[in-house]
């Protein structure tokens, strides 16, 4: 490279980097396919390097190899991982038993599957500092326990630590393992994903503690995270990995205001904008699993800039400078657009809504329960035809309740009135009029749980078309293309089992399954929060296309209150079973006026 | 919005090279999947073996199964190569004429089992509530009783005829049958495609035959291999208790009865049966395993890890 370092002489860089990586290689075993290849990366103390990838990007296989663990069926064929000088990969058991936890430790991404839940959290905690004979004495490690829980914002009172598991909060509990993690003063901390499982509010103070602490004690951290919004407030440096490599690494700012490689620019638009300037802009395809990744760079065929060369070999290691690498044949060329050039404007006209309003779904004053417990209280709202309506709130604020109650779905008691075209409407969907249930149809949240895996896509579709219309085998076949065609799906996916197609696919095949019925109404449960960003992006995108073109009234429940602007024109905000604002997308954004709608705006984070 | 990304065609041109559209009924493709794992060839191999054996049996025998060839209770020679029984008659002839009703009378009770045990199992783990509580309760009762006792407690009543013994064993099957049919249905049930299904408005019997059942076929074909295995124990015991074959008939449980007063003489009458019984199980299960396996998709190829 022709670029000299500006980061000064390379031993000034050694000095404190405290973990290196280098070609770091894992397969599958036995068939020998490449989960990561040549994957290298340091991280300095004090550091925290975020590497963001989609999901099958091996990202968390790379991770967990810092600590010399692979799980069933990968194995590290190749590479060097080390941590203060000492090589890790070369260990013996107990020497991996020593470091895992003391020098390097790991907090998983969901705590309340790694805390064991027969266990006091104390003597859990208690267990971690005797297990590596932290201090002297007993006296040294109570009083380390305490320092610990108060590191991590807890109560380190004796009937706080006599709880277990399952009786702390999502967030509680994810503390309670980041202050494990912390427990020995690691020199390296591996965090995977550890705020997936939690609500923005939790999220944003889990992120504080975990900035707080690494830099506390200057210990090298490793994010991994498929959400460059949460790495964006968090990481000093950020690796992008992709089909198993890493294909750019730098400082934040380089990556985020000067990436040189497409796929960083790409993910960075398909992020969803909470300031609603920017339209939201997905990748085309998916990211492809090990073993059907393509010859040359993986993500030629998803790449616009793709030349042919791209999907001939694969790049070298380049980069403006030493410690700003890329691997892509044309990263000059990328680099040297400015990344203002890839914005591309959300239409706003699209807000506007000049249709006479007419009602179309009604809720008033409904209380719903869960078994005897009362989950919601008082909502009451409107869907107006050929509008979109989003519900947002975090877990357990009954958004996704008061969604299953106007579909017919909730299988407990409900008070109040959901009408649809003025018509009352039943609990049970089962004891509705079957026109009503051909207008209403829902879209989970889960496409690998909402398509039966023992049926083909054709018999999937076929499902609403028998129950709603009396058709020959051939209509019936039109239809499931035209339904297909709607998502964007090729006609031959018919003959598919779920489980043979990607996370958006099965998700669009969920989407032209509700579409068959030929609905008035679409109810959207939070449909893209098992997908990848780029390809909740391009789901976004076609929800918002087809509600335009074929008129539909449409309820978005999400969590995501950066979605919001992508898709909707009125708002309702949930918290605790009651709706706390209501109103049009840019009234409620801009100017919220419930307290919760301001924290909840302040904690998402942006990019 | 844009126009960049209305069409997601690279999903389309670069679908997944490892799939290609499955034509056949997914029976087909498990059963071909299971073939593909060394366990199954091994059951299948071992049942064909024991099997054919029962079946080819009584052609190949060298005598009649109740002809006397010999004293009592004679080691192997050149006339009886496995000796003779507790009353003269050639050992391996009653081993090659013994196993047909013994294999016949098991797959019959797994079957009736397995069926009443199913839909039992599908309706109270659907139902949930009353009719859930009920029927559990129910078989409770029957599962109480240890199953032979309750094979016995009939056929001591009504006398040992063939079909209350397949019957008896069947029922009592049910039970356990029902426990695992219903764990797995409450996890299906649970699931959002039948909440799609219920949301259309299908009847109740479809989803619980249609979509329900196909997704809880893997527990339950290692449960029916688990249950013939028990079954062909539970059929030779009530042979060997007396209330099932009568003799002189030829049967495997029946002959470990009556020629263990000679074990010490003359084994092989009663080790040539335990051993075919042992063998026949071991195979039984080999299937059910590889069929488990193959049904759940441990070793499906869908491209990825």
């Amino acid at each position: 490279m022709a670029t000299v370092s500006s980061a000064g002489p390379a031993t000034g860089v050694e000095r404190d980097v405290v973990l290196t990586v280098e070609g770091l290689t894992i397969v599958l075993d036995p068939s020998g396919r490449n989960i990561d290849d040549e994957v290298s990366l340091f991280i300095r103390q004090g550091e925290v390097l975020g590497l963001v990838g989609e999901s099958a990007s091996g990202k968390t296989t790379a991770a967990t190899s810092l600590l010399d663990y692979q799980r069933r069926g990968a194995k590290i064929s190749g590479g060097e991982v080390t941590i203060d000088g000492r090589d890790v990969l070369a260990m013996g058991p107990d020497e991996l038993r020593t470091i895992r936890g003391g020098v390097i430790s790991y907090v998983p991404q969901d705590s309340s599957a790694s805390l064991n839940p027969a266990l006091r959290i104390g003597t859990q905690l208690m267990e971690i500092l005797e297990a590596h004979s932290f201090g002297g004495s007993q006296a040294d490690r109570e009083a380390r326990l305490k320092e610990m829980m108060a590191e991590v914002l807890l109560p380190s009172d004796r009937d706080f630590l006599r709880r277990y598991p399952h009786q702390l909060s999502g967030g509680q509990q994810q503390r309670v393992a980041i202050a494990m993690a912390f427990a020995n003063r690691p020199k390296v901390i591996v965090l995977d994903e550890p705020t997936t499982a939690l609500d923005v509010t939790t999220q944003a103070h889990v992120l504080d503690t975990i900035r707080d602490l690494t830099k506390r004690y200057g210990v090298a951290a490793l994010y991994v995270t498929h959400d460059l919004a949460v790495v964006a407030n968090l990481a000093d440096r950020i690796a992008v990995m992709y089909a198993g490599r890493i294909v750019e690494i730098g400082t934040k700012e380089e990556l985020f205001e000067a990436g040189q490689h497409p796929y960083t620019r790409k993910l960075l638009s398909s992020i969803p904008d909470i300031t609603g300037e920017r339209a939201l802009v997905g990748i085309p395809g998916w990211a492809p699993r090990p073993g059907q990744r393509p010859p040359g760079c993986a993500f030629a065929p998803r790449c616009t800039w793709a030349i042919e060369k791209c999907s001939e070999e694969y790049p070298p290691v380049e980069g403006p400078t030493d410690l700003h690498r890329v691997r892509c044949w044309r990263w000059k060329e990328v680099g040297a657009q400015t990344a203002e050039t890839d914005v591309v404007l959300r239409d706003k006209s699209l807000d506007a809504c000049d249709t006479p309003e007419k009602t179309v779904i009604s809720v008033r004053d409904l209380v719903a329960f869960y078994q005897h417990k009362e989950t919601l209280h008082d909502i009451t709202t409107t869907l107006c035809e050929r509008r979109c309506l989003s519900l947002v709130g975090e877990s357990g604020s009954g958004k996704t309740t008061l969604a299953r109650c106007i579909a017919g779905l909730h299988p407990h008691k409900i008070e109040g009135d959901i009408e649809f075209m003025g018509k009352p409407l039943a609990r049970d969907a089962r004891d509705r009029p079957r026109s009503t249930r051909q207008a209403i149809q829902y879209i989970f949240q889960s496409p690998y749980s909402s398509l039966n895996p023992r049926k083909t896509i054709r018999q999937i579709l076929a499902a609403p078309l028998k129950v709603f219309f009396d058709l020959s085998r051939d209509e019936m076949e039109a239809r499931m293309e035209k339904a297909l065609e709607q998502v964007a799906l090729d006609a031959s996916l018919l003959n598919r089992y779920p489980d043979q197609l990607s996370g958006g696919e099965r998700q669009r095949v969920a989407i032209a399954r509700g579409l068959a019925a030929e609905p008035t109404v679409l109810v959207c449960d939070e449909v893209t929060s098992w997908l990848d960003v780029s390809v909740q992006a391009a789901i976004i995108d076609l929800l918002a296309d087809l509600q335009r073109e074929m008129g539909l009234s449409m309820l978005f429940v999400t969590h995501n209150l950066a979605l919001v602007r992508s898709i909707s024109q009125e708002v309702a905000v949930m918290n605790e079973g009651r709706i706390v604002e209501h109103g049009v997308v840019d009234a409620v954004l801009e100017d919220p006026q419930a307290d919760y709608t301001k924290k909840l705006l302040s904690d998402t984070p942006t990019v | 919005m844009s126009t960049e990304i209305t069409v997601n065609d690279s999903e389309l041109v670069e679908a997944p090279g490892a799939h290609s559209a499955r034509r056949h009924s997914e029976w087909v493709m498990t059963i071909r999947e299971a073939w593909r794992m060394g366990r199954t060839k091994v059951g299948i191999a071992i049942f064909a073996a024991i099997v054919a054996l029962a079946v080819v049996g009584p052609w190949v025998a060298p005598y009649s199964p109740t002809e006397f060839v010999g004293r009592p209770f004679s080691p192997p020679s050149s006339t009886a190569v496995l000796g003779t029984d507790y009353i003269g008659r050639d050992v391996l002839t009653r081993v090659l004429y013994g196993g047909r009703t013994v294999i016949t009378l098991a797959l019959a009770a797994t079957v009736i089992g397995l069926g009443l045990g199913v839909t039992l199992g599908l309706i109270t783990g659907y139902a949930r509530r009353w009719v859930d509580e009920t029927i559990m309760r129910i078989l409770d009762v029957v599962l109480a009783f240890p199953q032979i006792v309750l094979a016995l407690l009939f056929v001591s009543i009504v006398g040992p005829k063939l079909w209350l013994i397949v019957l008896m064993v069947g029922i009592g099957h049910a039970p356990r049958i029902a426990r695992v049919a219903r764990a797995a249905t409450l996890e299906v049930a649970q699931r959002d495609f039948v909440r799609a299904a219920e949301a259309f408005g299908i009847s109740r019997l479809k989803i619980i035959f249609s979509e329900i059942l196909p997704s809880t076929t893997s527990p339950l074909l290692v449960e029916f291999g688990l249950r013939l295995t028990y079954s062909i124990g539970l059929i030779a015991a009530l042979s060997f208790l007396g209330f099932g074959m009568q003799p002189p008939a030829a049967d495997w449980g029946l002959m470990i009865n009556e020629n263990r007063i000679g074990i010490t003489v003359q084994p092989w009458p009663v080790f040539m049966p335990v051993l075919l019984i042992g063998i026949l199980t071991i195979g039984t299960n080999l299937i059910a395993d590889g069929m488990g396996r193959a049904l759940i998709g441990i070793e499906r190829d869908t491209g990825g890890g």
